[in-house]
């Protein structure tokens, strides 16, 4: 009995370990965008001043704005455009099926700096250029692969025998995926359509090639201000970001759960 | 409603011949059990006139229309799934109301068709769980509910009951037969269930490797099965195999089986009897003499299996092993090792062209 108990304690000890080491650095960040001194100094002293002047911050808040409007883009096209190409990768056979499948996973392991030099090579070979409307291409082609693989994974717990009872029913191809294979793989789309969020709005590499000085993203802004001379704006801009990051991967694993009840 | 006929179809899937020139008339109204070994083309058969894959080559007609180029959403057929394929995101009531809504009919008249169907597989107040809630025979039910509702011109059930533990699936076989009369509608119903097919009903085609091997009503096919496959997957049946006699046929050790029914097979060439275990009467001493000892047969019980109403005797006779089901009468039991006399009529042996 006392070894379990041991055990037991020691389990707990090693979990509270990690998670300081998880959230550590980040729970001191926090804390210091409330502490008046700009130099971490101590005692800690209350303030929300640090908020008040990110509030003054034109730049911070227009990176900001530019982040959440292509992070809510990029969503919505990937998530579209690749529970789309999910279903046709389900439903249908076709030729060199296996093989774009395969294509599909290695954009998520190449390194994003090399993805970026690719994309900013390509974007100037073509015409576009930098600024926001290459960054938004640039994150729903880093999106696309997670969405696809998110949505795919739901379908592959569909039965077909629903479509097939749908159609004998007399339901239409519009009327068969609208009715019974959207709601069966739309807890997929959403978790998909939340990763979609957060590898846009987390995007920093990609945006640093992509952006110019005037089109920027929060990420980019917060290194180039850090590299001005740091304050602790950035520590209130970060506590923030980190608090809708974090609510939105607790709603992904939410609706994960959802995608393995019965 | 309407009849269904398929004539000459095949469908291959690469080298594999799925089916192989089938042609079988489904009468309307009727229940038909496709029934065969798994691999056997049944399934493929009702896909092929449900209409989720069609013939390379033949003819299928519903009620008289050409449908063989139909797709399966304009066949205005029903089916029930083997594992009844209900839709989890809805409710009963909206699984049962899909095939209704799809077309567009107005609410109030949905309602009241899918409270009408619910009623007749006695689910009527559960149209509001969800498909995860009921249980094994409940869906069931309602995946009846669901293609019957519609108003189909014919049923088609892909092994139905066989998800189903023996007890419910003999209570579902009753129900299904109850509301299939009720409604009068034409079903085909796969099964490579012998029993299945035997008590429910009104045809049988027995099919194997593609091919259709014999159909007809379950007593005929029972009775006078035309190939040693439809004798043996169709019930019990002990099957002799020797040289056509004329009326019969001689087995290798010379003695004369005679057969009143069956194939006409040319004296001299191979052939084989047929007989039914439960036909064979067992006995000690000398056959008592009569019209149905037509056939006798000397031999030694190897195993008594004991069921309770009856018991299954296997009897060795010149290498080969027989089977014969004795009713439980309370006579005296015969053991293992004993000499017995085999007898029956030749009414009882069917003749089969080898």
């Amino acid at each position: 009995m006392t070894t379990t108990r041991i055990l037991e304690w020691l389990g707990r000890f090693y979990i509270f370990l990690l998670l300081a080491f998880l959230y550590l650095p980040i729970i001191i960040m926090a804390l210091m965008s409330f502490n008046a001194s700009p130099f971490y100094q101590l005692p800690f002293e209350w303030t929300t001043d640090w908020y008040a002047s990110l509030w003054q911050n034109d730049q911070l808040i227009s990176a900001t704005w530019n982040s959440i409007e292509i992070a809510i883009i990029t969503t919505i096209i990937s998530t579209l455009l690749g529970s789309m190409a999910s279903l046709a990768l389900y439903r249908y056979e076709f030729r060199g099926k296996k093989f774009l499948q395969a294509l599909l996973f290695p954009p998520i392991a190449i390194p994003w700096l090399i993805t970026g030099t690719a994309m900013l090579i390509f974007f100037f070979g073509i015409g576009i250029g930098r600024g926001l409307v290459a960054i938004l291409l640039g994150h729903v082609a880093l999106a696309l692969p997670y969405v696809i693989v998110v949505v795919s994974a739901r379908l592959q717990t569909f039965a077909p025998e629903l479509e097939e009872a749908a159609r004998s029913l007399g339901a239409n191809q519009w009327q068969v995926t609208n009715r019974v294979t959207l709601p069966w793989i739309m807890p997929g789309v959403i978790a998909g359509g939340l990763f979609a969020f957060a590898v846009s709005f987390d995007q920093f590499v990609v945006s640093y090639f992509l952006s110019t000085p005037g089109q920027t993203t929060l990420p980019v802004e917060i290194y180039a201000a850090i590299r001005k001379g740091f304050t602790p704006e950035i520590n209130a801009v970060s506590t923030i970001i980190i608090v809708v990051s974090m609510a939105l991967m607790l709603l992904t694993a939410r609706f994960f759960k959802f995608g393995g009840e019965k | 409603m309407a009849g269904v006929q398929v004539a000459n179809v095949s469908r291959s899937f690469g080298a594999h011949k799925a089916l192989d020139d089938v042609s079988i008339d489904f009468p309307d109204g009727g229940f038909y059990a496709l029934l065969g070994p798994s691999g056997s083309g049944k399934t493929t058969l009702l896909r092929q006139i449900a209409g989720f894959d069609f013939p390379d080559t033949g003819r299928i007609a519903i009620g008289g229309e050409s449908v063989e180029r139909v797709p399966v959403e304009k066949r205005r057929i029903g089916m029930v799934f083997q594992n009844y394929a209900l839709f989890p995101n809805m409710s009963v009531a909206e699984n049962v109301a899909f095939g209704l809504s799809v077309r567009g009919e107005p609410k109030a008249t949905i309602a009241a068709e899918v409270q009408r169907a619910l009623d007749l597989v006695q689910l009527g107040k559960l149209g509001g769980r969800r498909p995860h809630q009921l249980s094994g025979g409940q869906r069931q039910r309602v995946a009846l509910a669901r293609a019957i509702v519609t108003k189909p011109r014919v049923l088609l059930l892909d092994e139905p009951l066989g998800a189903l533990d023996k007890a419910l699936r003999v209570d579902m076989q009753i129900e299904l037969k109850r509301i299939q009369r009720e409604i009068g509608i034409t079903t085909i119903f796969v099964t490579h269930d012998q029993e299945e097919a035997l008590t429910m009903s009104d045809r049988i085609g027995i099919l194997r490797d593609g091919r259709l091997v014999q159909e007809g009503p379950p007593e005929e096919i029972y009775d006078r099965p035309q190939s040693e496959f439809a004798a043996t997957f169709l019930g019990d049946a002990n099957i002799f195999r020797g040289d056509a006699t004329g009326n019969g046929i001689r087995l290798p050790d010379g003695t004369a089986i005679a057969a009143a029914s069956g194939a006409s097979v040319a004296v001299g060439t191979k052939a084989s009897c047929a007989v039914r275990p439960e036909r064979i009467r067992i006995s000690t001493g000398a056959a008592t003499a009569g019209a149905d000892i037509a056939n006798v047969l000397k031999g030694r019980v190897s195993k008594r299996i004991f069921a309770g109403n009856n018991s299954t005797y296997f009897v060795d006779h010149d290498g080969q092993t027989l089977k014969v089901i004795v009713q439980n009468s309370g006579a005296e039991r015969l053991a293992e090792g004993q000499p017995v006399v085999l007898s029956w009529s030749s009414e009882s042996t069917v003749l089969i062209a080898a």
